[in-house]
């Protein structure tokens, strides 16, 4: 075990390091910082000694190809994957500079600032409005019922879904659509006010223009939220993400804004990847 | 189109002669005919016990055999004291297995993951603080822990009935009814004899696996997904079982209970020794009064009556109200289980 403040340091002057690649052209702040970080799964090491800065307020693609680590990555900023016996991380993932995987941190928390939607969409077998309510009532975060019904109202209509629901709230969440259902999750996510959104492929089961409706949702969040996204689509990537991180087999290949990633990738692996030489 | 050479495919003919397609037909008839015996043998063995028993035992069923005592040396009158017991029994023995049961599964499947005994091992001899290695050595034990419960469950349902029943009578009549005798009463005999509350003891270690079993195949269906949902959204883990699993687990957790409980209601070896009695003139009142049960009676009516033809009628009748009582059971079972059905159909 290393010194603390030895650690500390390191922290800093890589932070430093990495802030200062990725600040261009404006300086941008980083929201959750991945320092020199690897996951495994049982002997199985599955991230690679990844080291990035998501900046606050942008959305910021993973991509890759099947297996290349993203959905892990994603699911490490707010520790999913303890869920998973037999896993361990090495390295450190800051939230505004905290720690995410110091032992004293309370993963609840952490999980109220870090919101989540999963690829499919998983509403509870509940009513539409206990959908969106859960997180306020487990978190205490409403004094009464009034106060519920607003936050409630808010986060649907965060999610552009109050206008077709708003009259049947106390239905099942199970009887909207596919993609109602996932902007329902979106909504459910909100309502807890998170600082960070992380979107496992939100709309890879949905439909063209329940697709379209949720890029268009993820484009407005994002004067609220940092928002990571894992895309399997890399259209979806070039439409909705400021910038871009592409993995490969557990690894960070190439960081960069999305347009210039796209347009003039740094690595011959990222242009073989964007143009279906593999993947 | 394209010119090219035209290949010559040898072709069989989709015409067979009559005998060969009878043949045929015949080969792939015959497995499936058998299995068909099999099953309506199944069908035929239930309907005849089923007809035999309400075909005797149907005439039996009046109010008065349903609602007095037995009388004349059990070769008239009802059975209402054993079906007074047996519903007693069944009442107190859900009590103690079903909180228990749940409770063993749910630390099963809910808190223990299933983690790997070696590789535990392996991280708490790696673990390099102090702290580290409190951690992953307290993690070893859990598994260890869990391991030896889910083995205790698996050779706990393979146990005979009736060493459960000599087990009751050692450890719950004798030594716990004996000791709570020795230490409350002076040794006078209160508890330290076969009673009902010692039965349904007794019988609860008998259907306790079932109910953990089925709780764990309950708790098993409930999706991934929603517990991640929950736990995403900054739920605790307590929460999330409380407020997401449990109620969605809770209809396959009773489904499961009842065809448990049902089954247990059933056996008499269990409460042979441990608070059955063979004829009681009084309703049981208190936990440590002893009580009549059906399945016993059965037992009774069959083996120690005076006058085996008399009884016959008594004892058809009397098999036929269990038969029943475990059937009603059975029936709430799937009832509970339609209804579950019934609010998944729903639009995705």
């Amino acid at each position: 075990m290393r010194p603390k403040v030895e650690l500390l340091r390191e922290n800093a002057s890589r932070s430093e390091v990495t802030e200062a690649r990725l600040a261009e052209p404006q300086a941008l702040s980083v929201k959750v910082q991945v320092e020199r970080f690897s996951f495994y799964y049982g002997d199985t090491r599955v991230l690679h000694d990844i080291t990035l800065g998501f900046p606050r307020n942008q959305v910021t693609a993973l991509i890759g190809p099947s297996g290349c680590g993203k959905t892990t990555l994603l699911r490490a900023i707010n520790r999913m994957n303890d869920l998973i016996p037999d896993t361990r991380a090495e390295g450190h993932i800051l939230l505004d500079g905290e720690n995410i995987y110091d032992p004293q941190v309370d993963v609840v928390r952490l999980r109220r600032r870090v919101g989540m939607v999963f690829q499919r969409s998983n509403p509870f077998p509940k009513t539409i409005f206990e959908n969106i309510a859960y997180g306020l009532r487990v978190n205490g975060l409403v004094r009464d019922r009034r106060e519920l019904e607003e936050r409630v109202e808010e986060s649907l209509r965060q999610a552009a879904l109050w206008d077709e629901v708003k009259d049947r709230l106390h239905e099942s969440a199970l009887t909207l659509s596919g993609g109602q259902q996932q902007r329902l999750c979106i909504a459910r996510a909100l309502a807890v006010r998170p600082e960070v959104l992380l979107l496992d492929e939100p709309a890879s089961a949905l439909d063209p223009i329940a697709t379209e409706k949720i890029e268009e949702l993820i484009a407005e969040l994002k004067r609220h939220y940092t928002i990571i996204i894992v895309t399997h689509n890399m259209q979806q990537a070039a439409r909705v993400s400021d910038y871009t991180a592409f993995l490969w087999m557990g690894r960070l290949v190439e960081f960069n804004q999305t347009e210039k990633l796209f347009t003039v990738p740094r690595e011959k692996l990222t242009e073989d990847y964007l143009t279906g030489r593999f993947g | 189109m394209n010119a090219g050479p035209r290949l010559e495919m040898p072709t069989t003919s989709l015409i067979v002669s009559r005998p060969t397609l009878f043949w045929e037909r015949f080969r792939e008839q015959v497995p499936i005919g058998l299995l068909a015996v099999a099953s309506a043998l199944i069908v035929a063995m239930l309907g005849i016990i089923l007809g035999n028993i309400v075909w005797n035992g149907a005439g039996q069923i009046t109010v008065d055999f349903l609602t007095t005592a037995p009388r004349a040396g059990m070769t008239e009158g009802g059975i209402f004291p054993a079906i007074f017991g047996t519903v007693a029994l069944v009442i107190l023995m859900t009590i103690a297995a079903v909180p228990i049961g749940v409770a063993t599964a749910v630390y099963l499947r809910e808190f223990v993951p299933g983690s790997n005994l070696a590789y535990a091992w392996a991280r708490a001899r790696a673990a390099r603080s102090w702290r580290a290695r409190l951690r992953e050595g307290m993690h070893v034990l859990e598994i260890l822990f869990a391991q030896a419960t889910r083995a205790a469950v698996n050779n706990l349902a393979g146990v005979p009935s009736i060493v459960f029943g000599l087990f009751g009578l050692g450890f719950f009549v004798q030594f716990v009814g004996g000791s709570i005798d020795r230490l409350l009463y002076g040794g006078e005999l209160t508890y330290g004899q076969p009673a009902i509350i010692w039965a349904a003891l007794t019988l609860a270690l008998l259907t306790l696996p079932v109910v953990i079993v089925a709780t764990d195949e309950a708790l098993r269906a409930v999706p991934r997904e929603l517990r991640e949902a929950s736990l995403a959204l900054g739920a605790t883990r307590w929460q999330t079982i409380w407020r997401v699993v449990l109620p969605e687990a809770l209809p396959g957790i009773l489904t499961g209970t009842i065809l448990a409980v049902s089954r247990g209601a059933g056996e008499v070896a269990p409460v042979l020794f441990t608070g059955a009695a063979y004829f009681l003139p009084y309703l049981p009142s208190r936990l440590n009064d002893q009580f009549m049960e059906l399945g016993y009676h059965v037992f009774i009516l069959s083996t120690q009556s005076p006058d085996v033809e008399k009884t016959k009628p008594l004892l058809y009748g009397t098999v036929l109200v269990l038969l029943a009582l475990t059937f009603a059971l059975n029936v709430v079972a799937v009832l509970i289980r339609a209804r579950v059905r019934r609010r998944f159909r729903v639009r995705t």
